[in-house]
């Protein structure tokens, strides 16, 4: 009998990413690869004003050009293609997928054209000429709830789109009744109270791929084939079908490599719903790919949300109280999860901190800007921007350490599952360990001692500590308008191998690597033997998609579930071959063998090998070797952790250098190391990009000042230094992996603690706050005893 | 990010490529490393009728010491001239200065003839060849003239160039006492400010200066004050800050923008040159 090599076990080990060798090589296939015969070009023409009504719009030159095929206008477009839907329960304005009357903000598609080639179609974009009424443009969200100086949808007066909505302490969860007692007692016990307006900025989300589709509409099948560059291909479809007076058998969507999302790309947009109406009504395939300068203002963006921060509290540190009045500048139309995404932010209130009253208010405003919706970590980095710099100030005005004040606020880890002023349940969480440990790491105290002596030469060097804990693994349901499940199918080949489905739809998370290493492991095989198939509606039954640090926590947790089942049909088929009870069965290096008894067994693939040409069929058993499930978690997960960095500003120049970032995050169990240190990684460059070089800007006339990336700074190795990371572990009990996620984990703690660290750094200067991003300008002005 | 339509053209050698400039009366633009004009190109900035390829042309890129003079193709890279032994040898602000252009992908692709005949008002090279004193060597249907840096550049993306005329490369004076110092925008990682700083010093005393000033105007300039408060004066902290206190003086219409106001830059204007100075003290 043939040994087999002994499989090591993966789950928890650095296996490297089996996506890499094709992506880093060129060899993968992204929308803009596809051709299909017959294809043809859309470029959209887009608004140069940020508020204005179109008096005329002239097409003639534009369909003169050769190679054109059609022009059509915004009200052309608007007898076939319906408004843009939305996914979030909110009142929401008509949102025309291309403008009719008014464009609300620069970058607005007003006319589309379809034409031979790429190159064509932009030549016909640029032959139209369009004739504006050009209207005030609202730029400032403090102005907008005024109504100055205009207002963008009549039907929504001062600009408001939602709100005041109040939550927390004392709210009733449909907020029918609201009670000020617990929140005002806490203001009037406070021995200290520190309020501070902070702006958590604008951001462009950026990813490496731009956006882009191709719709292919097969008349004479009826159905409809659409790639785009998406997160969630099956939410793609549904929006499609819907707005197509479609089935949803009848519309396949398919996400090929996606060059990355952070967010931005849940959101269904028009260039989708318009590429898959033109294809359905001119019959004819069509490709439509996003160019840099489009994706600064056609794609979402991120943020946006201005913090009136109130924090009481006594003058040994014990926060009592908590008010925090948002104002979320959403841009000039709600898009798919727009609405939903400051709420996280609201959700979220409570951070690490057991604090007994909190009132959040939140107020939506339009503005004449591009649409917000999910950017990494969507809502969370906000919440814990406004709670860590607070906590920051209060321990500052008390000449406290913060790790002390916060330590002393901390939720016990005896106190979970925790049920959070906001509603929010907690999982599972240790945060004094977390906190411990990046001390630890840091040095904090030789650190502290560092510092004070640089500042004592003269050098302006500041320490700042975050902590967070974000929202994650995102159901169960009733958290998502899309269902809050995941799906996943497992087969096990005639030959042994294995190929499953998952509904979670990776863009550069690594679910290829980790699922297979937590099939490998399940049925004992080797991990080459593993393929794991997404982003495929024609494919993958059912799914909702990769965002919300889910794709492990939910799709591995479905994935996992539908494995165990295959794997204990596959126990009933080797115990007829072996004529033993199943449950004395072993499942090891790629055999299946009786308990104890090695030598009594068959390999894997002779056992998959009879489940399909199962003579005889044991009774009660039907051929083949595939099964499903569907998981929905009892809760969202509550990742945390603590950050801490280490930052010198230039005396002449304010330029600031951030010299160490020493992370602690707890993501619950790992199944890959490795990709859990790249996550964190990604999300810490997101995250220091936001506090010190990252800004969209906005000129009083809502253009666009920051439309490439010689303004918009993209964040690059050069900005970073090396990362410290650890990780402790505190597995969720909502899902059978005990993973939490950590997509998102790396802009949450970064942010503020870069920022507290600039404060530290200038507090010498009487600094107490200083807004992002970290200009060198502004901070040479602290410096110069100017304003932040 | 779509060029309109436009042709495309090897040029064979330097006169071709002359030959090719005038006959397209206006309408072509030459092709180096692309990293100026093909961004351009993308956002229909500018719309040439033909590219003029000179990035094969023999002999037009590589750094070389001559008649005691360095020179430098036009075609080569800002990454060949950042790592150049020779020049980091004998005229190292040159190298440091090639080394702090834009990111690497820029530094392997742009050239120095590309930057400076796009002169974009913040780019390094201008601030540091001002200062080094160096002569651009031009060619065109006339034949060969040489331009000083401090005369190439007279304003915004304006430049001492005929329409047939193509930069063949530079030529340096070898020089130690010399450095660039510069404030970086973090998203383009241009020059908010640039101040190249070139220093003679004999028996203790600064014979000569010349101090080269990008990314604050609409064109690199020399900062002759600056320049005057040093010459003659004794090498020593007193002269360069008392030189670099008045630097940006006498400046109107400093550059504003998102990154840098114009009151901003007009005190980096003094910062920079100050740490322009100091370096290339340390290296006299």
């Amino acid at each position: 009998m043939a040994t087999s090599p002994v499989l090591p076990k993966l789950v928890g080990t650095r296996v490297k990413r089996r996506e890499d060798p094709r992506l880093i090589q060129g060899k993968g296939t992204y929308v803009d690869d596809l051709k299909i015969a017959g294809m043809q070009w859309v470029a959209f023409k887009r608004s140069d004003v940020a508020h204005g009504r179109i008096v005329s719009i002239d097409t003639k030159a534009a369909e003169a050009i050769e190679g054109v095929e059609a022009v059509f206008t915004g009200k052309q477009i608007a007898e076939f293609v319906k408004p843009m839907p939305i996914g979030t329960p909110f009142p929401s304005p008509e949102h025309r997928v291309v403008a009719v009357d008014v464009v609300r903000f620069g970058g607005e598609a007003v006319a589309v054209v379809v034409a031979r080639d790429r190159y064509v179609a932009r030549d016909a974009v640029d032959a139209i000429t369009v004739q504006y009424d050009v209207l005030p443009a609202v730029v400032d969200p403090e102005a907008a709830l005024e109504g100055k100086p205009t207002v963008i949808h009549e039907q929504f007066k001062n600009n408001v789109a939602i709100g005041p909505i109040p939550g927390g302490t004392g709210v009733a969860p449909d907020g029918s009744k609201v009670d000020d007692s617990a929140i005002e007692k806490a203001f009037k016990d406070a021995e200290i109270v520190i309020s501070q307006r902070m702006m958590n900025q604008r951001l462009a989300p950026s990813a490496m791929e731009p956006r882009g589709v191709v719709a292919h509409y097969e008349a004479g099948k009826g159905t409809m084939t659409i790639w785009s560059s998406t997160q969630n291909p099956h939410i793609l479809r549904t929006f499609i079908a819907m707005m197509n007076g479609m089935g949803e058998n009848e519309v396949r969507a398919i996400a090929p490599e996606v060059g990355g999302g952070f967010g931005a790309k849940i959101n269904i947009y028009a260039e989708e719903y318009v590429v898959a109406g033109l294809s359905k009504k001119l019959e004819m395939p069509l490709k439509w790919i996003e160019d840099r300068s489009e994706a600064f203002v056609a794609t979402i963006h991120g943020r946006d949300i201005l913090g009136y921060i109130d924090l009481a509290a006594r003058r040994d540190g014990t926060v009592l109280g908590l008010k925090m009045r948002l104002i979320a500048d959403i841009g000039a139309y709600n898009m798919l999860l727009t609405a939903a995404i400051p709420t996280l932010t609201m959700l979220m209130a409570n951070a690490t901190y057991a604090i007994p009253a909190i009132r959040v208010t939140l107020t939506e405003v339009f503005t004449n800007k591009t649409p917000t919706d999910a950017y990494r970590g969507a809502g969370r980095p906000e919440a814990t921007y406004f709670v860590e710099r607070a906590m920051d100030m209060l321990a500052r005005e008390l000449k406290m350490d913060p790790a002390e004040v916060k330590r002393k606020n901390f939720i016990p880890a005896n106190a979970f599952p925790f049920h959070t002023q906001m509603g929010a349940v907690y999982d599972s969480g240790d945060y004094e360990k977390a906190l411990d440990r990046a001390l630890k790491n840091a040095g904090w105290e030789q650190l502290k001692k560092d510092r004070d002596k640089a500042k004592a030469e003269g050098r302006l060097v500041g320490l700042g500590l975050s902590m967070y804990v974000e929202v994650c693994g995102i159901g169960p349901s009733a958290s998502l308008p899309t269902g809050g499940w995941e799906h996943a199918q497992v087969t096990i080949e005639r030959d042994g191998r294995i190929t499953a489905m998952t509904g979670a739809s990776p863009h550069g998370q690594g679910n290829e690597t980790t699922f297979a290493q937590m099939l490998a492991d399940q049925f004992s095989v080797p991990f080459e033997h593993v393929t794991i198939l997404h982003g495929d509606t024609g494919v993958v039954k059912q799914g909702i998609g990769t965002f919300g640090s889910r794709s492990q926590a939910v799709g591995g947790a479905a994935l996992h579930m539908a494995a165990g089942k295959v794997k204990s049909k596959m126990a009933k088929f080797a115990a007829a071959l072996l004529e033993a009870h199943e449950d004395d069965l072993v499942f090891e290096d790629g055999r299946i063998s009786v308990k104890g008894a090695p030598a009594k067994g068959r390999t894997f693939a002779e056992v998959a090998s009879y489940a399909y040409i199962p003579v005889p069929l044991p009774p009660g058993l039907e051929p083949g070797l595939s099964d499903e499930a569907f998981f929905e978690p009892s809760n969202n997960t509550y990742p945390f952790g603590c950050h801490i960095a280490l930052l010198e500003i230039d005396r002449d120049t304010g330029e600031p250098t951030l010299l160490r970032l020493v992370a602690v995050d707890d993501a619950g169990n790992l199944i890959n190391p490795l990709i859990v240190e790249g996550q964190i990684h990604g999300g810490l460059a997101q995250g220091i990009g936001q506090a010190m070089i990252e800004e969209v800007v906005y000129g009083e006339d809502g253009q666009l000042l920051t439309g490439s990336f010689m303004d918009y700074a993209m964040p690059r190795a050069i900005d970073f230094p090396r990362f410290e990371l650890d990780n402790t572990v505190t597995p969720t009990p909502v899902n059978p992996l005990g993973a939490k996620g950590c997509g998102e984990a790396g802009t949450l703690g970064s942010t503020p603690a870069i920022v507290s660290a600039a404060v530290d750094a200038l507090s010498g200067f009487g600094v107490k706050h200083i807004d992002m991003m970290l200009r060198p300008e502004k901070l040479w002005r602290i410096i110069n005893g100017g304003q932040a | 990010m779509i060029p309109t339509h436009f042709d495309y053209a090897r040029a064979t050698s330097l006169d071709d490529a002359i030959a090719r400039l005038g006959a397209s009366a206006g309408g072509a633009k030459l092709l180096a490393g692309g990293h100026s004009l093909i961004p351009l190109m993308k956002l229909r900035l500018s719309e040439p009728t033909t590219l003029i390829d000179i990035a094969r042309i023999p002999g037009l890129s590589g750094i070389m010491e001559k008649d005691g003079k360095i020179q430098i193709g036009a075609g080569t890279t800002h990454h060949a001239v950042a790592t150049s032994a020779l020049l980091t040898e004998k005229c190292p602000a040159l190298a440091d200065t090639a080394a702090t252009i834009g990111d690497p992908q820029v530094r392997n692709r742009g050239t120095i003839g590309g930057s400076l005949a796009h002169a974009d008002p913040a780019a390094d090279y201008p601030a540091i060849l001002v200062a080094l004193d160096a002569e651009i060597h031009v060619k065109g249907k006339g034949g060969w003239r040489s331009v000083k840096a401090s005369d190439f550049f007279q304003g915004l993306f304006t430049v001492n160039l005929q329409p047939d005329e193509i930069i063949a490369g530079v030529h340096v004076k070898p020089q130690k006492a010399a450095a660039y110092a510069k404030l970086h925008q973090r998203a383009s990682h241009f020059a908010i400010v640039g101040v190249g700083a070139s220093l003679e010093v004999s028996g203790g005393k600064i014979s000569a200066a010349r101090v080269g000033l990008t990314g604050a105007s609409t064109h690199a300039l020399r900062l002759a004050n600056v320049e005057t408060a040093l010459t003659g004066q004794a090498l020593s902290d007193a002269t360069i800050d008392a030189a670099a206190a008045v630097a940006g003086d006498g400046l109107d219409d400093l550059n504003a923008d998102i990154h840098a106001s114009a009151n901003y830059r007009r005190q980096m204007i003094k910062v920079f040159t100050k740490r322009a100075l100091d370096a290339a003290r340390a290296r006299a």
